[in-house]
């Protein structure tokens, strides 16, 4: 970016090697705000909330848009706007703050730059998330970015936007099960017995596959990966080593108390529709 | 509040002639449909992202719980919950109280501008093990219902969620409950007229969920290749004890509150009676000091005396209690089978695992 290479070019390197994990929340909420742009607009940008934890990660958690308007060579941003926003968050939570901003599109674009050093006037190092609603690629392409200062002299030249690595792993989206994220539709929310079956079924193919693995290096059609053998000692060897008998009284003893607690629920339960009948015919004095 | 309250009047008006049953309630991201066994079905739809943001709200302040405000459209049968946002955690302070409006409007202002539906169509709150039938929640439901008529409550409970049950929960309160409610009539004749249970307060309503396209891709593109997924370990968690105790422990607080109840009761009942046999003993002494007036030739002496203490009516202590600690009892139970059925599998899971 910077024109000048001749004289001394300045070129300050982050000062941690940053890393961005970013909340399920604030996809569903970017591309919500995209379906819900204004006719003219071709992107969205907005703020994003989080914090940074003690490793130098930076957990984007919130996202709420920012109206703006973009032409050639300026950006009009609703400061007011934005500012509003914030303390409404703030109000509800104030641990998160502001880290970054996000755009829609593929990757930085012209524009940035300049939303770019508003948001640095808020934060030291905010991050830029870019978030291809597009699907140029025809993939996913969710990027996060820091900027780099090029100066010359002490003359401030351009920034520099640099990747960082973007954790996507979204334990929370995995928790309410990607069953229910996926499809456009979903009739019924499973309830807690379905889940289990959809979870043990999902075990025992785990524990085929692992068998059928062993099975086949055993017979010598696979080549041994000593890898997935250790992965798999270790697993064997992380059952507690009980003799039966104590394993089956622990089984059988917890059984017994579900069963306890099984009974004493159904027993309220008979007496609650017991009282109801009582108290409602009891009255004919 | 304001607006809301201009549009419900507007709204009353014009659905007073004939409202069509309310028969989804779709959030955004995530639509929840709701049937009710009661004449009509009522739908919801909501989007995923929605539940998300229910979720990340009430997971981070558990176990403080919180509230929030769901958005979305009434079109025709179906309410759909596009959005929601939440409140600030309440504190007892009046001019914390009025900031708080304040808050709603600015939020519903602001959401405005980036074309968000905002159009209150109700609230949404976190509980711990599925304590939420509290009289606060019937007043806070006949609010939003009389500003708005079709209003829909969620309960996220993040205490189960912790075992990978996706505790969500759509509520709204019977048409026949409301009713009485409104007349703030629990004694037991009206309670037999209506014949209402205390089953018959709340009507769950099932949750249908839809995403939108965008959303939809975006997932598929970004789930783990790994076959293992949060929700599984969670769910194949072999303690489920400490979350069995509190449940007890709750379900015995509330027996506690019922005898209370039960008690009141009986106090009511034994006055009554007394009072009864205080009336029919006044009776007998009048009836006989009459006849003796009649015998003497005079006029006899009426046989009511209103001025009597003795024929002061007695109130009648309020059903509304009971039958909500009833209903919480219930609840509790259910969690207990629920929960107890869930460690059963896993416990034999496990023994077949062992046996291996």
């Amino acid at each position: 970016m910077a024109s000048n290479e001749q004289t001394v070019l300045q070129f300050v390197p982050s000062a941690t090697s940053v890393s961005a994990r970013v909340h399920p929340l604030v996809i569903f909420n970017i591309c919500d705000c995209y379906v819900r742009r204004p006719d003219q607009a071709d992107r969205i940008i907005g703020t994003l909330l989080g914090s940074v934890l003690p490793d130098g990660t930076v957990d984007v958690r919130n996202a709420y848009a920012v109206p703006h308007n973009e032409s050639s060579d300026q950006v009009a941003l609703d400061i007011d706007y934005h500012h509003n926003m914030l303390s409404s968050h703030q109000k509800v939570n104030p641990k998160e703050v502001i880290v970054g901003w996000f755009s829609t599109g593929f990757g930085v674009t012209g524009g940035s730059a300049l939303i770019h050093e508003f948001y640095s006037r808020e934060v030291t190092t905010p991050v830029h998330l870019t978030v291809d609603t597009g699907f140029k690629n025809g993939e996913t392409n969710i990027k996060a970015f820091v900027t780099n200062n090029l100066s010359l002299g002490d003359q401030q030249l351009a920034a520099q936007f640099q990747e960082i690595p973007l954790d996507l792993r979204m334990l929370e989206a995995e928790r309410i099960g990607y069953d229910l994220l996926k499809p456009t539709n979903v009739d019924k929310l499973p309830n807690d017995l379905e889940g289990m079956e959809a979870s043990m079924e999902r075990l025992l193919a785990l524990i085929d596959d692992a068998y059928k693995y062993v099975d086949d290096v055993v017979e010598g059609r696979i080549a041994p990966d000593s890898k997935v053998g250790r992965f798999i000692l270790d697993t064997v060897a992380s059952l507690p080593k009980l003799s039966p008998q104590a394993f089956d009284k622990l089984v059988n003893d917890n059984l017994q108390d579900q069963l306890l607690l099984l009974y004493l629920s159904s027993i309220t339960r008979t007496q609650l529709g017991l009282a109801e009948k009582l108290n409602t015919a009891a009255q004919i004095i | 509040m304001a607006n809301a309250t201009t549009r419900s009047f507007l709204q009353v008006a014009a659905t007073e002639e004939a409202t069509p049953p309310l028969r989804v309630v779709q959030i955004e991201g995530l639509a929840i449909n709701n049937t009710t066994k009661f004449l009509k079905e009522l739908f919801c739809t909501y989007l995923i992202q929605v539940i998300l943001k229910i979720i990340k709200h009430c997971k981070e302040f558990s176990p403080a719980l919180v509230t929030g405000q769901l958005l979305g459209l009434d079109v025709g049968s179906v309410l759909e919950v596009t959005n929601c946002f939440p409140f600030p955690i309440r504190e007892e302070d009046e001019e914390i109280e009025a900031e708080g409006a304040n808050y709603q409007l600015e939020m519903m202002r602001c959401l405005r501008e980036v074309n968000v539906d905002n159009n209150t169509v109700g609230w949404y709150q976190s509980t711990l093990f599925g304590s939420f039938q509290t009289v606060e929640l019937i007043e806070t439901f006949m609010n939003y219902q009389e500003n708005i008529r079709r209003c829909v409550c969620i309960i996220y409970d993040p205490s189960r969620s912790n075992q990978g049950v996706l505790a969500l929960k759509a509520l709204k309160l019977s048409d026949s409950f409301m009713e009485l409610y409104r007349h703030n009539n629990f004694t037991g004749e009206k309670l037999r007229e209506k014949n209402l249970s205390w089953v018959d307060i709340f009507e769950e309503i099932p949750i249908k969920v839809s995403n939108s396209a965008l959303i939809s891709a975006f997932m598929t593109e970004l789930e783990a290749d790994t076959p293992v997924k949060q929700c599984d370990y969670e769910r194949l968690q072999l303690s489920t004890s400490p979350f069995l105790e509190r449940n007890v422990e709750f379900l015995i607080e509330c027996m506690d509150d019922l005898s209370m109840e039960q008690q009141k009761f009986q106090f009511y009942y034994r006055n009554l009676s007394r009072q009864q046999a205080q009336q029919q003993a006044w009776l007998q002494k009048r009836r006989a000091e009459n006849m003796a007036r009649k015998n003497a030739g005079e006029e006899p002496l009426p046989e009511e005396d209103p001025t009597n203490p003795v024929f002061k009516p007695i109130p009648e202590p309020s059903r509304l209690d009971s039958f909500l600690i009833t209903n919480q009892i219930a609840n509790y139970c259910n969690q207990v089978n629920g929960v107890a059925g869930q460690s059963f599998s896993r416990l034999y899971l496990m023994k077949a695992l062992h046996e291996k």
